[in-house]
């Protein structure tokens, strides 16, 4: 599998997603400036988390004008799966890749630790390798990753199966103390129409090598290096 | 040449915190009257936060060599070697005016002062670390500081990209009108690939990199070299602003340049901008600088030399590039769309010479300015002893296991969750060991070995005994770093005190400093870097002596190192170490008697070497299957802490010889470890041949942590006092 990963000013898990992507598919990512108009064909291109451009206007917002993202927009309109992290799940929805957008989280601040998601599906590209009801956890880090959309565009998430994680407590028990940030139905990944672009907060990058204490993220690159090479 | 003729007043002399005999210095240095800018810089420089004038005598007699030491202190941070060509550069420095007066700039530009300190010298910043004090909870600007701070680290330390792994937070009314921020990072560099900041090569360029310059944090070194008083909050302006988003750019910039063979010197722009940092560039290397003031990228119009000389603005650094390498410096510095000035040249004049619009705005001797700062021998006292506290003089305690969970929900023991959640602790994908344990433990990118990192400090016994405490403070470092595995390499220390002047308070200092470094040189355990932040005092009150000492160890591989949770049911535990019971200045006393009183439990380095070294082998050897050690609440909060993170209870016995309950459960005695292990007699075996106290005193299991003679308490219950406090408090209703 062939993949990019955008570094935008100030992403800062750039390195976190190109050590992953190497560590679990065996090959590097191209690592691509976000001033380059242009990059070379790649099965899958990668946002990563972090703060670009400082998270100053909207978080996402600055970064979904960059030069880059008309390429990345125009890639994900020929079916080029795009996946985005945390800051990256935001620019995707600033750049209209993916409906609605990520609010301040309700506590009015930023959260920093594991959480537990339910996978919602897996017939895509990105969660074939987990079962459906499969929890899985992984890191958050961030202050606006409570998720919103209006009711009509939430059924209709729903209804088409775009739903690709909620959070849940360990168990499986979807919502309540299991919902970090005050996301809408606690949604915490969501899938574009044809599935071919996901947008999560939690980190699956950070939980992909057990020293870090847990594997529960290495799924997803599996079954992306598997369906993609 | 002519230099714009100020009459300076006695007022003007004084308001730059100058004593007569001060100024006299400068004028006979000069052999003139200075110009306002001159004066200025003078000020700055001879601070006590750039000159060390009042600790500097003391701070000599620290040990700072070790054959894994590459540079000790006096550079922007310590640097050790750990291995296969791989340095950690790493430095603790306080802002603790700043962030009383607006705690959450204030603590923000400490995060990003100290980042600038380690990346400045070619490292990869890859570990934060906080030491937080504050007033009594109760009072009634705690909360407002707290959350402050915290939200400051976070702001930026979550931005830049760079974990936060951990730190401390206390609370005591000593702190009421003084907070203490004191920050740590940490960073990784090839061993032959550090950057130091001497000037080289008269002719060379000056280059100005970073934010640009504006009127923000002027005179911000002189107010941290003064008491404070009601007016301080009149100061507010003198608090720099922080820009995360340029500090990051401004890291990746820098490190993309130090691949090129292009930088002779380099230096951050902290306390004191552009003076500090162009006066020690050409100190250190005997040379002059000259600088052009209308070339620095400046944020408004119409600042004076004197403003652009004192600006603390955020996020600049000072270079000086190797000939022929400017375009490629530009060239990165474009990309990530920093300024990039060359403001001007090293000269072989040892002269300082600022112009300004085609004049000389200052033209001052570097020598002189560096080296003739004042030093003062303060006069001191040492701290009277204070009376041993006995068990006997404790009255028994009816219901230890209630006293327990007192303690785990007290402020100074309630769990820190509220606060380490809002730091980014994973972030950069090698936090091994997260908040929460002994030391955070962070691996090496790419590799198995990891950093063991901690910082530590108990005020209270500092007050009640500098000596023993500042023996203390090194020790838990130490101590927290064994207790994962790792082997301890250094230090960075830093100092927080009150007024110098008062022999008192100088007597603390003193007593600290002594006991810092019989640690240091017991445990082979240098300081490598450090800071000091005086006249950290309100209306005539000081806060605690604080000697916030950050430990740095290594584990070869960071698989080996082990954490506090009981790892299983059905396990032993073995404590190690000597247990008497001391209770005085304990939490115990103070939380449950309303004590403050006694002198601090005594620190045999010898038995803690002894102790530590037995202990790390049990780790490497996997023998310990868990560890703690024991600090503020003796052995009942380690284990009960042990429990908590895992989950599982314990049942204990007091071993043969043990002390009065209560004093087994809550005294601090020092050099002791909680150990798990499934081979008791193997580490006991073990321990008789080292020579070191062990026994063993329980069995992990079961969901309840039982004291035989005292009765039994759920980890459960334990857990909801221990997560209650902090959340509770910061709602408003602890």
């Amino acid at each position: 599998m062939r993949s990019a990963v955008i570094v935008f000013p100030a992403s800062n898990c750039d390195r976190d997603a190109e050590t992953a992507l190497r560590d679990i598919t065996g090959r590097a990512p191209h690592m691509v400036w976000h001033a380059e108009g242009t990059f070379p064909e790649v099965d899958l291109i990668v946002l990563p988390g972090g703060f670009s451009y400082g998270d100053y206007l909207r978080a996402g917002a600055m970064a979904a004008h960059s030069p880059v993202m008309r390429e990345v927009v125009a890639r994900a309109g020929r079916g080029v799966p795009v996946l985005g992290i945390c800051n990256g799940f935001q620019i995707l929805c600033e750049s209209g890749l993916l409906p609605g957008a990520l609010m301040r989280n309700a506590s009015l601040k930023f959260l920093g630790r594991d959480v537990h998601v339910r996978v919602e599906t897996s017939q895509s590209l990105f969660t074939s390798r987990y079962a459906v009801g499969a929890v899985a956890r992984m890191p958050i880090a961030h202050g606006d990753g409570n998720y919103f959309a209006d009711d009509a565009t939430l059924d209709r998430l729903e209804e088409r199966g775009q739903i690709a994680f909620r959070y849940c407590l360990p168990d499986g028990t979807v919502g309540g103390a299991g919902n970090p940030n005050g996301a809408r139905r606690d949604i915490a990944g969501i899938f574009n129409e044809t599935k071919t672009v996901l947008g999560l907060m939690p980190h699956p990058e950070r939980a992909a090598d057990p020293l870090l204490g847990g594997t529960d993220g290495r799924a997803m690159f599996e079954g992306l290096a598997e369906a993609l090479s | 040449m002519t230099l714009p003729n100020a009459k300076i007043s006695p007022e003007t002399v004084a308001q730059h915190g100058f004593t007569p005999d001060e100024y006299a210095r400068v004028l006979r240095i000069l052999d003139r009257e200075p110009t306002m800018t001159e004066l200025g810089i003078f000020s700055v420089m001879w601070s006590e936060h750039c000159s060390y004038k009042s600790s500097k005598k003391w701070l000599r007699t620290l040990p700072t060599q070790a054959p894994w030491v590459i540079c000790g202190p006096g550079e922007n941070a310590g640097v050790i070697d750990i291995g296969d060509g791989d340095a950690a550069i790493f430095k603790m420095e306080s802002h603790n005016h700043p962030s009383f007066i607006e705690p959450y700039q204030g603590a923000a530009t400490g995060v990003g002062g100290i980042l600038r300190d380690v990346f400045t010298m070619g490292a990869r910043p890859v570990a934060n670390l906080n030491a937080l004090r504050f007033g009594r909870p109760d009072h009634p600007k705690t909360r407002y500081l707290v959350s402050g701070v915290v939200a400051g680290i976070g702001g930026y330390g979550n931005c830049v990209g760079v974990p936060t792994v951990g730190g401390e937070v206390n609370f005591h009314p000593a702190y009421d009108g003084n907070i203490l921020v004191n920050a740590m990072t940490v960073g990784l560099a090839r061993a032959d690939r550090i950057f130091y900041s001497a000037a080289a090569g008269p002719g060379n360029n000056v280059v100005y990199v970073g934010a640009k310059t504006g009127r923000d944090g002027i005179h911000g070194a002189t107010m941290a070299s003064a008491e404070f008083t009601e007016d301080s909050e009149a100061k507010r302006p003198t608090v720099q602003v922080g820009d995360p988003f340029t500090e990051k750019l401004l890291i990746e910039a820098c490190l993309e340049l130090m691949n090129e063979d292009a930088i002779v010197a380099i230096q951050d722009m902290g306390a004191a901008g552009l003076t500090s940092s162009s006066v020690e560039m050409a100190g250190k290397g005997g040379l002059g600088i000259t600088l052009h003031l209308d070339r620095v990228p400046m944020r408004e119009p119409g600042m004076s030399p004197y403003e652009i000389m004192l600006s603390e603005s955020q996020e600049r650094m000072l270079m000086i590039l190797r000939p022929g390498s400017e375009d490629t410096a530009r060239r990165i510095f474009e990309k990530w769309e920093l300024n990039f000035a060359v403001i001007g040249e090293v000269t072989e004049s040892g002269r300082l010479i600022l112009q300004m619009d085609g004049a000389v705005a200052a033209d001052l001797p570097v020598g002189p300015l560096v080296d003739e700062a004042p030093q003062y021998d303060r006069p001191w006292v040492a701290t009277p002893r204070r009376p041993v506290v006995a068990v006997g003089d404790v009255p028994p305690n009816p219901d230890p296991l209630a006293a327990l969970e007192r303690l785990v929900g007290c402020p100074d023991l309630a769990s820190r969750r509220w606060v380490w959640e809002q730091y980014d602790s994973t972030v950069m994908a090698d936090t091994v060991q997260r908040p929460g344990g002994d030391a955070a433990v962070v691996r090496v990118h790419g590799k198995s070995k990891g950093l063991a990192i901690t910082t530590d400090c108990t005020p209270r016994y500092c007050q009640a005994d500098p000596v023993e405490g500042g023996r203390q403070a090194v020790a838990e470092t130490w101590r927290n770093l064994t207790a994962v595995g790792a082997r301890p390499l250094a230090i960075t220390d830093n100092m927080n005190f009150g007024n110098p002047e008062k022999p008192e308070i100088m007597g603390q200092f003193v007593g600290c400093i002594q006991g810092m470094g019989e640690a240091c040189k017991a445990l082979d355990y240098p300081v490598v870097s450090g800071n000091v932040s005086l006249y950290n005092e309100t209306e005539g009150r000081a806060i605690l002596p604080t000697p916030a000492i950050g430990g740095v160890g290594i584990i070869d591989d960071v698989a080996s190192c082990v954490r506090v949770a009981f790892p299983a049911e059905g396990q032993d535990l073995v404590l190690i170490g000597r247990t008497e019971g001391w209770l005085g200045c304990s939490i115990y006393l103070r939380e449950v008697f309303g004590r403050e009183t006694g002198a601090p439990p005594p620190v045999d380095l010898a038995a803690e070497r002894r102790n530590g070294d037995f202990v790390r082998d049990l780790i490497l050897d996997g023998l310990a299957t868990a560890c703690h050690d024991c600090s503020d609440g003796g052995l009942g909060v380690a284990v009960a802490e042990m429990a908590m993170a895992s989950g599982i209870g314990a049942r204990l016995t007091l071993p043969d010889g043990a002390p009065r309950i209560d004093a087994w459960l809550f005294g601090e005695d020092q050099a002791r470890y909680l150990v798990t292990t499934r081979d008791a007699d193997a580490v006991l075996a073990g321990a008789v041949a080292a020579g070191v106290p062990a026994a063993r005193i329980g069995t992990t299991g079961g969901g309840e942590l039982t004291v035989d003679g005292a009765g039994a308490i759920s980890v459960d219950r334990l857990r909801t006092a221990h997560e209650r406090w902090f959340p509770a408090w910061m709602a408003g209703d602890a």
